[in-house]
């Protein structure tokens, strides 16, 4: 039922801040989130770590067809729902100092948004996922378009029309894989004819014992993983992604960045391996290539970047793809790894992002070259962004290095010179992230940074609990590894078996 | 039977009532006859007569197809409420041909006899052809109802044509009779074949199939809003009620030769109207294409034919004529709006994408009602049309029609993109649209309509169950 409760709350949350005009939409959402926060935070600490998924529901949703509203945690969600239910309050923070028009619908979104995420993170009926995997590029869509820079209505048309046209495959694998469950075949072509056999089912798990044919594996590895592809994304499907990014108001950004895009690496690890194993086995090595393209591609382009946005956007691009590979490595690590460094990422990218805001905030620009200086007069402003930063260049100690080095030796043990390749990801990702540190906080100040305001208030209200949580992942990973990894074994029988 | 009997006398009654000097009475008038027709249609509830010498068969199906008929025709004439302040409209000969032509549909949709069911589609194509030029004045809408005219005059002498070579063949017009001859099997006539072909192409001359479809936007763009919304919804789900049960009685024994045609028919129909509706510039005409376009995903239901494709096309059309209608008294409202306020040359209103610019601003009522009007037809999780065609997609699975769903999946992520300009013209573009005053019945129409599409996008099993 908690479940149900991290599902629907949101929904009530936002409905009700609908209604309310003016600013103080802002005070109830934040209430709101953090409401939901002591929901995910209550999963999290009544988790016991099996296999087994808890605090479930399950309801007739389609009872003819076997189709369930149906939902529970297991190690694999719970990482997701904490992070969903961790950065939404924060992102509603960030925004606190923006004055955005509308501000009910936009917050009301935010919690739409929300309520979306947990529903693909826990559903357990393939259908439902594919609901709620939609379901949630609706608010982030309004989000985009409505407050988003100048060039913002063709760049989210692009967004929303790639991301569901690769959705879409994965609705029609998900439909053929209903009909290879039970029993049922196709009844002679008279209408009224009564139904032979055992009922269908889309329950997730019923998908994983299905005896596929490796042809049929074949082609349902590509319908998953353009959708999921798309929607991380990997190199070549990414196009929308640095447009997207940069165009959308910087809440609708960190919704996308820190958690939307780990519906596809989650959706991979949920839906693919275990359903298609011999289609990944035959195709995994050329999806690994691609998400290897990816890491050196975005981090090529991240170290060339003028503008801050666009510059954590292609590294958001670098770091998933680094993700994507530890996935389909199809090892212990590479997964327990991935499902650490989605946490992780999505604190640090967040952060990140924040920090973009602030500087944007105060000097009206993101642009390098125009920056610089500002440490001089922020102390604190330094010391979180140095520390998110190197979260997320994966020093050890902080949150990326558990994750990145659990990637590593995923790919690594799949095949050598992948890995070494990949490891590039270290060191690029300190050459940019590092050069962008140096030209926006250090150097001369300019007219425009000089008199920078540290930061204050509700600003390191937002900072304050991610610095936390770089170093508590990175100094302490087995709170949230020894979560995950029954469910990872699990999983892996279906592969391996 | 009673509907067929009722809405005659019915339509008759309103003619009379005509006479009057006061028009108030016959918009209550018109909407309590289809309240008490959609009544009584369920005193067959659960049981299966044959009426009229066996030349029609009620039965749960048909009873639902005509419940969505009736459903469609309250809202279209719910929203038809500026006729009765248009000094040179005639309000009581619209109703009552509308009436008229709901006795054609639900002839076609409960035929067991061929002739019943050509003669339900001339008496819903007349009431079409009328309605279509019922804007006298105006050019265009002469135009279309003469192209309609025309066209269709062609088409039904194809399917007379069609009916012949069966009865032919089979001796029968009877479904039950032409069924028991199929069903011998062996040595089906070649006269069979050729008559359910010139059948088919009458019938998917109606729902406005490719490649039968080249009337389809002249005359949706020139007809009245009003009358394009009940052809597009009321004309196509008769339509497809009658092939439902054209091919899944009588023919379900020859599908191995009809599928093929009619699966290479709804590949051409999803290209033709999703593709051509990219490309245009005028929201009528746009939907005019989206209308082929549902064609197509309808036919797709009807290619497979399996268990699920009498739910699928049910709920199909359902979700179909909810965000359709609610989607064109949308646009009667902003482009009476618009011609009010400005000066038009050509004396039309502005029917373009950008009469919706900035609309939601001022109206967020309309602007939500189209939202989910458009995500709804664009098969968007969460309203009724993903369910719909979700539906007719597995329908195809089950068959394992794959080339054809690839094809209708490419097609709907076309179609996404056509759907979001509207919404992207009312939220996000700067218009001058002032606040639009709207009556509170029409009101209530709208938000039932979307407050339906949003229940059924959640809880599909509403109305599962019923055939």
């Amino acid at each position: 039922m908690l479940t149900l409760a991290l599902i629907l709350f949101p929904i009530v949350a936002a409905l009700f801040v609908l209604a309310i005009k003016g600013e103080s939409a802002k005070q109830v959402a934040f209430g709101a989130a953090l409401i939901e926060l002591v929901l995910a935070a209550y999963a999290f600490v009544q988790f016991v770590p099996n296999a087994q998924s808890q605090f479930g529901f399950d309801y007739p949703w389609l009872a003819s067809g076997g189709i369930r509203f149906t939902a529970g945690i297991d190690g694999i969600s719970l990482l997701l729902v904490v992070l969903t239910g961790l950065l939404v309050p924060l992102i509603i923070l960030s925004a606190f100092r923006q004055q955005y028009d509308r501000p009910s619908a936009f917050y009301a979104l935010i919690l739409f948004m929300q309520a979306a995420l947990m529903g693909v993170f826990t559903a357990r009926d393939a259908f439902l996922f594919y609901l709620f995997f939609e379901a949630a590029l609706i608010p982030i869509y309004f989000l985009a378009a409505m407050w988003g820079g100048e060039n913002r209505i063709p760049v989210t048309l692009k967004f929303f029309v790639y991301t569901i046209f690769g959705s879409l495959f994965m609705l029609l694998g998900i439909i053929y894989l209903y009909y290879q469950t039970g029993s049922m075949v196709a009844g002679p072509p008279v209408a009224g004819a009564p139904a032979i056999g055992a009922a269908h089912s889309s329950a997730i798990a019923d998908f994983y014992t299905l005896n596929l044919s490796p042809a049929a594996q074949g082609w349902l590895f590509w319908a998953f993983f353009i959708a999921f592809a798309i929607k991380m994304p990997v190199f070549p499907f990414h196009t929308w992604q640095p447009d997207t990014y940069v165009e959308s108001p910087t809440p609708a950004t960190m919704l996308l960045a820190g958690i939307m895009l780990k519906m596809g690496v989650y959706g991979v690890i949920r839906l693919m391996l275990p359903i298609v194993p011999a289609g990944v086995d035959v195709w995994g090595t050329t999806a690994m290539v691609l998400a290897i393209i990816g890491i050196v591609y975005g981090s090529v382009i991240a170290i060339r970047q003028r503008d801050m946005k666009r510059l954590i956007a292609y590294s958001s691009f670098a770091h998933v793809g680094l993700m994507a590979a530890g996935v389909f490595s199809q090892t212990a690590n590479g997964l327990q790894g991935a499902l650490v460094q989605m946490l992780a990422h999505g604190i640090n990218v967040v952060g990140l992002f924040f920090v973009a805001e602030i500087i944007f905030s105060r000097t009206n620009s993101r642009m390098l070259d125009q920056l610089g200086g500002i440490t001089r007069t922020t102390p604190k402003l330094t010391v979180y962004f140095m520390i998110i930063l190197l979260g997320s260049v994966a020093l050890p100690l902080t949150n990326g290095f558990v994750g990145e080095f659990l990637l590593l030796s995923g790919v690594f043990s799949y095949n050598n010179w992948l890995g070494a390749i990949a490891g590039l990801t270290i060191i690029l990702g300190a050459v940019y992230m590092l050069r962008m540190y140096q030209k926006s906080m250090f150097g001369t100040a300019s007219a425009r940074t000089a008199g920078f305001a540290d930061v204050s208030g509700s600003e390191s209200w937002v900072l304050i609990p991610l610095v936390v949580m770089v170093f508590w992942i990175g100094m302490y990973p087995n709170t949230f590894l020894k979560l995950t990894e029954p469910a990872v074994t699990n999983l892996l029988q279906y592969i391996t078996g | 039977m009673l509907p067929i009997v009722l809405l005659s006398v019915f339509g008759i009654i309103l003619l009379f009532l005509g006479f009057q000097k006061s028009r108030a009475v016959l918009l209550p008038a018109c909407l309590l006859f289809i309240v008490v027709a959609l009544a009584t249609t369920f005193i067959d509830w659960n049981k299966t007569y044959l009426y009229f010498n066996g030349m029609l068969l009620m039965n749960n199906l048909a009873m639902v197809f005509i419940a969505i008929v009736l459903i469609s025709a309250f809202m279209v004439v719910a929203l038809s409420g500026h006729y009765l302040e248009d000094e040179a409209a005639q309000p009581a000969e619209y109703y009552a041909l509308l009436l008229f032509s709901l006795v054609g549909a639900i002839m076609m949709i409960t035929f067991e006899n061929l002739i019943m069911l050509f003669v339900g589609i001339e008496i819903l194509s007349v009431a079409m052809y009328i309605l279509t030029g019922s804007d006298k004045h105006n050019l265009r809408s002469n135009e279309a109802a003469i192209k309609y005219f025309l066209m269709g005059a062609f088409a039904t002498g194809i399917m007379l044509f069609g009916i012949a070579l069966l009865y032919g063949a089979t001796g029968s017009f009877a479904v039950s009779g032409i069924a028991g001859y199929v069903g011998t099997g062996s040595g089906v006539s070649l006269l069979l074949y050729m008559g359910l072909l010139l059948l088919l192409i009458g019938v998917l001359f109606k729902v406005s199939a490719a490649p039968f479809h080249f009337w389809t936007p002249d005359v949706y763009d020139g007809a009245p809003t009003l009358f394009t919304a009940y052809m597009s919804t009321v004309v196509k789900t008769a339509g497809f009620a009658a092939l439902l049960r054209l091919l899944s009685l009588p023919f379900s024994g020859v599908y191995g030769f009809w599928w093929v045609i009619l699966a290479v028919i709804t590949a051409l129909t999803l290209v033709a109207g999703n593709v051509t509706a990219v490309y245009q510039n005028s929201f009528k005409r746009m939907m005019a294409y989206s209308s082929i376009s549902h064609a197509g995903y309808l036919l797709i239901g009807l290619a497979a034919l399996t268990q699920q494709s009498r739910q699928a096309l049910v709920f199909y059309s359902l979700a179909y004529s909810l965000a359709t209608i609610s989607a064109f008294g949308i646009l009667l409202l902003v482009a009476r709006e618009r011609s009010m306020n400005q000066l038009n040359t050509d004396n039309r209103s502005d029917e373009s994408f950008d009469a919706f610019n900035g609309l939601a601003r001022k109206n967020p009522l309309l602007g939500f009602v189209m939202a989910v009007s458009m995500l709804s037809l664009a098969g968007i999780p969460l309203t009724a049309g993903f369910w719909g065609k979700f539906m007719v997609f597995s329908a195809a699975a089950e068959r394992g029609m794959i080339w054809l769903l690839v094809v209708a999946v490419l097609m709907s992520a076309v179609g996404i993109y056509y759907y979001l300009r509207v919404v992207i013209a009312m939220y996000f573009r700067e218009g001058s649209m002032e606040s639009i005053r709207i009556a509170p019945f029409y009101r209530f129409v709208l938000i039932a309509a979307t407050v339906l599409t949003i229940a059924l996008g959640i809880a599909p099993g509403l109305i599962q169950g019923l055939v």
